[in-house]
């Protein structure tokens, strides 16, 4: 009993909670028919989410006005790279991944490059890097092989028993940041930074080091991202990224993370994420219309961020 | 504020109130609070008459705030009840407060950082509102400033954020005197001279003695007992949420309050103390302050205790922050030879991480020390915590607690601790020992003379002129410019209070 309660202060319990009723709901909808198939579809299209919702969740527990708006160039662009950088050879897959982290990964200094040094908020620096991101992909995507190597797709599309590979990967990754947010001094300093970031310095944090590993972290995360996507949909295109934008940031505050910093958590990002997914697969088996399935979408994210939000401040 | 030479007003015998002959203002029969498992407060009766000035004295956690926040309305007492002015109040408010006449400024400073000083003012006062509105506020802070603080130099227009610490203070406190539409009768004044210095200090004593003098009243709460001794006409003590004593403050002295509040004993300045330290000691630190025209230059050595001393808010904490960032990357007119680490006076904004625990607030400055391998040992984290709590006395039952769940002492002991527990060589204090009682102060003492002894430097700037008695040289600050170098032996207020304001540029 008492285990019980501990696990239902944790934030994140509740958006498992909504991803199983929402999964119930259709289930009972279609009578129990493809209860196992959407389970399956559901965590392949949730790793992709769960991706850049880590890093982005990183970007967040920085503190108030910290967020990533240039992860959907981001993520079209790497794509973009992966794909050009594979060419379609299966001996190039490695070397098409580590492209795409890399350039995800100098977008992300980029990012933090213009906070600091042009002292732009990270809303408006992130959001004008992502016009140019997007200008790049443009021009350079334009007439490309843009197929991924039959090998690299096979493997994005790999099941186990039901079960992606590509998501038990992305669990062990998410454990990997649970355990880089509460036990590492880099997630410490993270938490620290959010809290309090003059209180942070004057304990002796480095503070412009860990931002700056924090926006590169969550850029290449987004490049691996691209990649992987190019890969799971067989091609690249400029707006392969678009519903991570909203996406990215929805699950890192359903999953109970705090929008005002220095409070983080990974599960619930997962959680959240195939809440979302599984939002979608239940109105569309409901067969509402596109406008009104947004519309649902959009109240529902309201609605849970209300409902987990009604904790009480520390004092 | 330590020896009895201000200019303080006091009325003779024959003015003063006898208690009860008057109307009271507030009055509370036992008043009893409880938070969770911890009674703040055991039954208390506490009543204020016009006209007078109570002193309320305790130690941290003894229940003075409670006390005071039920009083000022932001907490209703678990039973008891409240009277204010003779009639019984049921549904007692902040609000209600107002209208009564009562308010308050609490040790937490309320004034939105955001807004200026005028824009503040008018959070206050509803009834300033149509066209101008900003400006009538702002001729109604300035007049009453210029009241209270003659010569403060605080615009209305400045934004409160931009104030030091102690010009907060300034303002917090005469905007708690301002009257448009609601009565005023009687102001509590929580620690209200603990982020200033002595001059400002005088000047507010003065004031809260005119205030008085006029027929209404005050509560001065305050960890410097002179100040309560000197100001007050009726001194409360309170131990453990119970009221020990209370009684005219002629009937007090120094020893007794002291041995009344319980605790530590009373005791003799620690000058001589420190013997003669063998000479030749490593420098840790030699910075010149960004205005200094002249060679003056603090140096501090191992082992050192160097008091930065003078007005509150005159280049002291910015020579110490320029320290603290030249330990990182290198500065010029600064070496620093030694890994640095910084006491925060301000808890709240340069401070406290208001998530995490006691003893994630104390680990945050030793984590690389705290790893086994990569990952932060939580049992070595514990046991740096377990090892402070005891060592500098941080009462509570579970270091895991969140750090909100201390007084506003114990959760600078924590601070305290989070700077001595490190590798710090050299342990900048930015007056960190504002709002603290009489009992931890004189633990703090004992543990930074203990430290220095051991070889670590400190550099303590600090508004209270007893404690710089622990220091072996003391720099006056005025004007952001280092202006007079003392050793211990020449030290005096009246030198310190002289060097700030001379002419000396």
């Amino acid at each position: 009993m008492a285990s019980l309660k501990t696990l239902l202060a944790r934030p994140w319990i509740w958006s498992f909670v909504g991803a199983l009723l929402v999964w119930l709901a259709t289930i009972a909808f279609t009578g129990g028919y493809g209860a196992g198939g959407m389970v399956t579809a559901a965590l392949s299209l949730a790793v992709f989410t769960v991706i850049v919702g880590v890093g982005q969740m990183f970007v967040i527990t920085l503190g108030p006005g910290n967020v990533d708006l240039s992860l959907p160039a981001n993520i079209g662009l790497a794509s973009a790279v992966a794909m050009k950088v594979m060419g379609g050879s299966d001996s190039m897959i490695v070397i098409g991944l580590l492209a795409a982290l890399a350039c995800g990964a100098a977008i992300g200094a980029i990012n933090y490059l213009l906070i600091w040094a042009l002292r732009i908020p990270p809303i408006i620096a992130t959001l004008s890097a992502s016009f140019i991101i997007q200008s790049v992909d443009i021009s350079y995507g334009r007439g490309l092989q843009i197929k991924p190597p039959p090998g690299f797709a096979d493997f994005t599309n790999w099941q186990v028993l039901g079960i992606p590979v590509l998501a038990i990967l992305t669990v062990l990754f998410t454990v990997g940041a649970a355990i880089a947010l509460q036990r590492m001094i880099y997630g410490r300093s993270v938490l620290a930074i959010g809290q309090n970031i003059r209180a942070a310095w004057l304990a002796g944090v480095n503070v412009g080091r860990i931002r700056f590993l924090t926006y590169t972290l969550s850029g290449a995360l987004g490049g691996l991202d691209g990649a992987l996507l190019a890969g799971y949909f067989r091609g690249a295109n400029v707006d392969i990224g678009n519903e991570y934008l909203l996406a990215s940031i929805a699950v890192v505050v359903i999953g109970g993370t705090s929008v005002a910093g220095g409070k983080a958590n990974v599960p619930g990002v997962w959680g959240a994420a195939l809440f979302l997914v599984l939002l979608l697969t239940m109105l569309n088996t409901f067969g509402v219309s596109a406008g009104v399935r947004l519309l649902l979408t959009g109240l529902i994210i309201v609605g849970v961020i209300t409902a987990a939000g009604g904790e009480k401040a520390v004092r | 504020m330590a020896a009895g030479n201000t200019n303080v007003i006091r009325p003779s015998g024959a003015e003063k109130r006898s208690g009860a002959a008057n109307g009271d203002i507030v009055r509370l029969d036992g008043a009893e609070k409880h938070f969770g498992a911890v009674r703040a407060l055991a039954g208390v009766d506490f009543h204020v008459v016009s006209g007078e000035c109570v002193g309320l004295v305790g130690h941290n956690g003894a229940g003075k705030s409670t006390l005071m926040h039920m009083v000022a309305g932001t907490l209703t007492p678990d039973s008891g009840a409240i009277r204010v002015h003779g009639g019984i109040e049921e549904s007692y408010s902040v609000s209600r407060a107002r209208q009564l006449g009562i308010r308050c400024v609490f040790q937490e400073l309320s004034l939105c950082p955001n807004l200026s000083v005028a824009e503040n003012t008018r959070i206050n006062h509803a009834s300033l509102s149509g066209f101008g509105w900003r400006r009538k506020a702002a001729e109604l802070i300035a007049a009453k400033l210029d009241e209270i603080f003659p010569d403060h130099g605080i615009s209305a227009w400045d934004i409160v954020g931009d104030l030091s610490i102690g010009r907060r203070q300034m303002v917090e406190v005469a905007r708690a005197f301002t009257v448009t539409q609601d009565r005023l009768d009687l102001v509590i004044l929580d620690e209200p001279t603990s982020s200033l210095d002595a001059h400002t200090s005088g000047q507010l004593l003065a004031f809260v003695r005119r205030f008085v003098a006029g027929g209404k009243s005050c509560i001065l709460i305050s960890h410097v007992l002179g100040e309560v001794l000197r100001n007050a006409d009726r001194i409360v003590v309170m131990r453990d949420g119970k009221m020990v004593a209370s009684d005219a403050a002629g009937a007090f002295d120094r020893d007794r309050l002291v041995t009344v509040m319980g605790g530590a004993e009373a005791r003799q300045k620690v000058a001589a103390a420190a013997a003669a330290k063998p000479e030749a000691r490593p420098l840790r630190v030699r910075a010149r302050p960004a205005g200094q025209t002249d060679g003056k230059e603090l140096v501090a050595c191992a082992g050192e205790i160097i008091g930065l001393a003078g007005l509150a808010g005159h280049g002291q904490t910015d020579l110490l922050l320029r320290i603290f960032d030249a330990a990182a990357r290198a500065k010029a007119g600064i070496e620093v030879t030694a890994p640095v680490a910084l006491v925060a006076g301000d808890r709240q904004s340069d401070g406290i991480f208001p998530q995490w625990s006691i003893a994630e607030n104390i680990g945050i400055r030793s984590l690389a020390r705290l790893r086994n391998g990569l990952l932060i040992s939580p049992q070595r984290e514990a046991e740096l915590a377990a090892f402070w709590q005891k060592k500098i006395g941080i009462r509570t039952p579970d270091m895991n607690n969140n750090i909100f769940s201390l007084s506003g002492g114990n959760q600078q002991k924590a601070l305290f601790a989070r700077a001595l527990g490190s590798d710090a060589q050299i342990v900048l204090m930015d007056d960190p020992m504002r709002g603290v009682d009489i009992g931890t102060k004189l633990e703090v003492y004992d543990l930074v003379r203990e430290e220095a002894a051991k070889g670590r430097t400190f550099l303590w700037y600090t508004t209270e002129t007893e404690e710089l008695d622990n220091c072996d040289h003391i720099h006056v600050f005025k004007n952001g410019r280092i202006v007079a170098n003392l050793t211990r032996d020449e030290l005096t207020e009246e030198k310190i209070i002289q060097s700030s304001f001379g002419d000396a540029a």
